[in-house]
């Protein structure tokens, strides 16, 4: 094999295992707001990822260990399970795990390929066919009068518990949700904005979990694990669009802090949208797919079907990526300012 | 005088490895038994033998000249016997054998007249020939013949630009000629000068060799006119042309057009002490410093005849176990050996021997996962991961487009590549299908023009014999008509009459043919002419049989 | 309903204009699309194709009358280009018509040459040099391979010669990752 004969230390599982390190923040303060719940969804997901990802290795005669130690399936999983609401039934988060590796990873062909990020092609799958469900989210502990413990929330999520008055007494609708159906109702934001649910900008305990994504956020980019031009460019995206909806009509349109603040953003800005594999390329590229990305979540919150747009949103920028990608190549060394034209 | 230096994009930081090698003093040219000297050492046209089998030649007789203007002649290293000029292993990758003359060396390593130059009273063009044909070349990896790049042409040189970065892991033939040959370089430089007319002459130095900076700086200080040592940060390939370039003066040579272009020339340390030994010693490029390393006991720099086998450097630098190989070059670019017999040439800068330990296997690849770390390190700016995927998919048209040719190929980032690509392999794979296309394609439209110049010609061939005919046959029958003994004749006689006297003709022309020098042979001779005579009989016995070529042909 | 009549016979009437006059005023010269058949084609004119010379072999092509996997010097390759040019799917070469094989140039046994000229009047690229009586060379550079020399030679003297792989003509090879485990 002919040069180079040395290599940096980097590897794929490096990269993907600091990916889970700088989640544990968000996870960390999910336990302490949400209750220990997350932690049987995030073992249940992670468990179900890793056996569908070593089927689908060894039926597409792969070999099992090296792509299975890339720990590129834990990350899909954590990401899917941190975006399904935290009291989602067994079988939600097994369909949509599955889905994830089998359909969004491996038929588009493994590792590299899948043009679509597969975490929110099951998310998107699992909110389209299962709406009821996936609303099931647990209040914030403070909001809740018995908040459920592990084995609690394990047997809800198994459906051990097939009272539902358990479920009912705990789940509540997001500060999301609430905006949505209150708006629905012709109330103003102000009047929904009352309700105990929203916090300081982004709902009581969600901007928490929100800020600790975005510290992770901001580790991988110290680490320069993902650059800063995609998470930068949501976030302006969201809050531009936000804002300038907001200025114009403020009783209609939430602020900008509380769409920039649900935890769905952060997790989408830093992680999700920073995907590089069914992301944008180019430097130019990276923005237009975040701004682009930031813009189309509020556009889908704000009209969509649905409350909360980020997965959808990152979806259709994946579709585009190949298109940003041509008309962003960057000037290369030694090439003219100004007459560059992009590649056909 | 301090000047504003420049970053260029990309790079990476590999570890050094140069305090291994650069504490060693140099060593002596060694005199090997056989010297075998490769023509294609160089850029451009190989050098074309100028000696036979058994010549005896001298150290620094010319063996094999330029062959052409992009060409550099070729020495004999050592005095001795010619013993072959025939295709030997060369240091290539592919491992394929190449033109060489070998000489078998007499020991007494006896110089070839020589003296320095007055290059001052020499008319430009005749130094720049002289140079060619004492084999300079640029030492620093390319050996793009030297003579060339000195000629200004229509281009004002500015600036010359002397690179000492030397930013390959393990190298550090420059740094060592840098401490112990500063004058000399210098003196080189002079002669540049003097070639290119430069008014701005930059030493670039990586501030990772803070004594070749200082002898260089010394050095600079004794000559009549202001030469500019620079130290330049250690960053990978800040030793390359056009990085250098960029750090020194913040230009960037154009995309697909030459430094010369925005008034820059660069040359390698090394070949401004060859220059110098040629001008002022009349010695042409026949040794090189070497920097043997890696696996071995005592690594060091070598002064190495052009033609020595590589094991003989490996051994005095004390060959050890578990060797895994030896690259020529460096651990980025180097190029590995297809075997310790090939001999060093003008373009061996290292001998780096691999082991186990130093060098591990490299990990399996995995696939692209598009995170643009390559793009990232890239010095040429390119984007590493859609030339990979091009290249793997043989688009080649769209490797073009995305600036496949800009590529550098320093491995930066095959080395950052967290799926352990060997992304610079797809590239060289790419560019050379591209050439080899490029070839086909030429090579295809000359078959095509001759074809169909052919056509044309067997298309011009019938309608003028057939003019010739008509024109014969009017003339005939003119004369014919003219004949007033035939006047009375019917048409089909004037026919039957033409006939007659072309059947005559013919027999006349058929006993003309026979030999009239066949009388008085030899036997043997007549031996020979009966067998192709007899050969002959089975042509026209062929031509009457219905070959198969023309029922294929329509 | 006569409005309507009228209007899609005025419509009618000068989109056929137009149609009519960008025909005479577009109208391009000679055959496109068999130069760029022909552009793909290895120019050997071996004929193997069952046509005299690549160029015919195209204007068939062009005309719908051959197939694309008549050309073995062109190989796979050569076939999926003209597949790609045309849009349509690819074929495995037709080996009535020969199978590919390295590329060779022809050279003639000097010692065995007659000088009969027949190898010259059928090379197709006139590679062949020499006269009558006189021993005939091969000019290496412009023989195509093609063949076509060796049948008329009345006392085989030529011979095809493989070209040997040298520094000049040496590639990088597709560099082989293995990510499939080998079956």
């Amino acid at each position: 094999m002919p040069a180079p004969f040395i290599l940096d230390r980097s590897s794929v599982t490096q990269v993907m295992a600091w990916v889970l390190m700088a989640l544990l923040p968000g996870i960390w303060v999910y336990v302490w707001i949400f209750g220990p719940g997350i932690l049987v969804t995030l073992s249940l997901a992670t468990a179900t990822a890793l056996a569908a990802e070593a089927a689908m290795l060894k039926a597409r005669g792969y070999p099992v260990k090296p792509f299975l130690t890339d720990l590129s399936a834990i990350v899909t999983a954590w990401l899917l399970a941190l975006s399904l609401p935290s009291l989602a039934p067994w079988w939600l988060i097994v369909t949509g795990t599955l889905f994830a590796i089998v359909v969004a990873k491996h038929l588009y062909g493994g590792l590299g390929q899948n043009i679509f990020n597969p975490a929110m092609v099951g998310y998107a799958v699992l909110i389209v066919s299962f709406p009821v469900q996936m609303t099931q989210w647990a209040g914030p502990v403070a909001l809740t009068e018995t908040p459920l413990t592990l084995a609690q929330s394990a047997s809800v999520i198994f459906g051990f518990d097939s009272t539902k008055a358990t479920l009912d007494a705990v789940t509540m609708a997001t500060p999301l949700d609430a905006l949505r159906t209150g708006l629905l109702q012709q109330l103003t934001v102000d009047e929904i904005m009352t309700h105990s649910i929203f916090g300081h900008y982004g709902g009581l305990g969600f901007e928490w979990l929100a800020a600790a994504f975005l510290l992770g956020g901001l580790l991988l980019w110290a680490l320069r694990i993902i650059s800063w031009q995609v998470p930068l460019a949501f976030l302006a995206g969201i809050w531009l669009a936000a804002g300038f909806l907001h200025f114009f009509d403020a009783g209609r349109f939430g602020a900008p802090w509380f769409h920039l603040f649900a935890p769905s953003v952060m997790l989408g800005a830093f992680f999700i949208a920073t995907d590089p594999v069914s992301g944008a390329t180019t430097p130019r590229g990276k923005l237009i797919f975040g701004f682009g990305a930031g813009l189309l979540t509020i556009i889908i919150r704000t009209w969509g079907g649905y409350p909360d747009g980020v997965a959808f949103a990152i979806l259709l920028m994946n579709l585009s990526v190949p298109l940003i990608d041509a008309w962003t190549q960057p000037r290369i060394y030694g090439e003219a300012r100004k007459t560059r034209e992009p590649p056909a | 005088m301090s000047r504003t230096l420049h970053t260029f994009k990309g790079g990476v930081h590999p570890p050094g490895h140069k305090t291994e090698s650069n504490s060693r003093p140099v060593h002596a040219a060694l005199l090997p038994n056989k010297l075998v000297i490769p023509m294609r050492q160089h850029m451009g046209n190989p050098a074309k033998p100028t000696v036979k089998v058994g010549d005896r030649v001298l150290k620094g007789q010319l063996i094999g000249e330029a062959d052409g203007y992009i060409s550099a002649a070729v020495h004999a290293s050592s005095s001795g016997i010619v013993t072959a000029i025939d295709l030997q292993q060369v240091p290539h990758v592919s491992g394929l054998p190449d033109l060489c003359i070998t000489i078998e060396t007499d020991g007494r390593d006896e110089w070839i007249d020589h003296g320095a130059l007055d290059y001052q009273a020499m008319a430009l063009s005749d130094l720049r020939m002289k140079l060619r044909d004492m084999g300079i070349a640029g030492l620093g990896g390319a050996v793009f013949p030297s003579a060339v790049k000195l000629d200004p042409g229509a281009h004002a040189i500015p600036t010359l630009i002397i690179n000492g970065g030397e930013c390959e892991p393990w190298i550090t033939c420059d740094d060592v000629l840098m401490r112990t040959h500063a004058e000399e370089i210098m003196q080189g430089v002079a002669v540049m000068r003097h070639l290119l007319g430069s008014t701005e002459i930059i030493v670039g130095i990586e501030e990772n060799k803070p004594e070749a900076i200082a002898a260089m700086k010394t050095a600079a200080t004794r000559l009549d006119f202001t030469v500019e040592v620079v130290a330049v940060p250690a960053i990978y390939p800040g030793g390359g042309a056009k990085q250098m370039i960029e750090t020194l003066t913040g230009k960037q040579v154009p995309s697909g057009k030459l430094s010369t272009d925005i008034g820059i020339q660069v040359f390698n340390v090394g070949t401004a002490h060859a220059l110098a030994r040629a001008v002022h010693h009349g010695e042409p490029l026949i040794s090189r410093l070497v920097t043997v390393t890696g696996h071995v006991l005592r690594p060091q720099n070598i002064v190495a005849l052009i033609g020595t086998p590589i094991h003989a450097l490996i051994e005095i630098a004390g060959d050890r176990d578990g060797a895994t190989g030896v690259l020529m070059g460096g651990p980025m670019m180097g190029v590995p050996m297809p075997g310790q017999d090939v001999p060093v040439i003008k373009a061996t800068n290292c001998l780096l021997v691999k082991s186990k330990d130093l060098f591990p296997p490299l990990p399996r690849a995995l696939p692209c996962i598009r995170c643009t770390r390559c793009a990232d390190a890239c010095p040429a700016e390119l984007q590493p991961q859609e030339l990979f995927r091009f290249a793997k998919a043989n688009e080649f048209g769209r490797a073009q487009e995305y600036h496949l040719f800009d590529c550098i190929e320093c491995g930066c980032c095959s080395y950052v590549c967290p799926s352990h690509i060997p992304l610079v392999d797809f590239y060289r794979y790419a560019k050379s299908e591209i050439w080899a296309r490029e070839k086909d394609k030429r090579a295809s439209d000359l078959a095509r023009e001759r074809h169909e110049f052919r056509q044309f010609r067997l298309e011009r061939e019938k309608k003028e014999k057939a003019e010739k005919l008509a024109a014969k046959a009017q003339a005939k029958r003119a004369e014919i008509t003219a004949d007033p003994t035939a006047s009375g004749a019917p048409d089909a006689d004037a026919k039957k009459a033409l006939i007659a006297a072309a059947l005559a003709r013919a027999q006349a022309k058929k006993a003309d043919i026979i030999p009239r020098n066949t009388d008085h042979l030899a036997p043997d001779t007549r031996h020979v002419i009966e067998e192709i005579e007899a050969r002959r009989a089975k042509i026209r016995e062929l031509a009457h049989q219905p070959l198969e070529t023309d029922e294929k042909k329509p | 309903m006569l409005t309507a009549i009228g209007v899609m016979v005025i419509l009618a009437v000068v989109i056929g204009l137009v149609l009519g006059w960008s025909a005479i005023r577009l109208k391009v010269e000679g055959n496109p699309l068999a130069e760029k058949i022909d552009a793909i084609l290895p120019q050997t004119q071996c004929g193997q194709c069952g046509f005299p010379g690549c160029r015919p072999y195209a204007e068939a092509i062009a005309r719908g009358e051959a197939d694309i996997n008549q050309c073995p010097p062109g190989g796979e390759e050569g076939m999926k280009k003209l597949a790609e040019l045309l849009g349509v799917d690819p074929k495995p070469l037709d080996e009535t018509h020969g199978t590919p094989k390295p590329k060779s140039v022809a050279f003639i046994d000097e010692q065995t040459c007659i000088g009969c000229t027949l190898c010259i009047q059928a090379c197709p690229v006139d590679a062949i040099s020499g006269a009558a009586k006189q021993m005939h060379t091969i000019i290496a550079a412009e023989c195509t391979g093609c063949e076509l020399c060796l049948p008329p030679c009345p006392v085989d003297c030529i011979s095809m010669v493989p070209i040997p792989e040298d520094l000049p003509h040496w590639k990088w090879k597709h560099p082989v990752v293995m990510l499939k485990q080998s079956p």
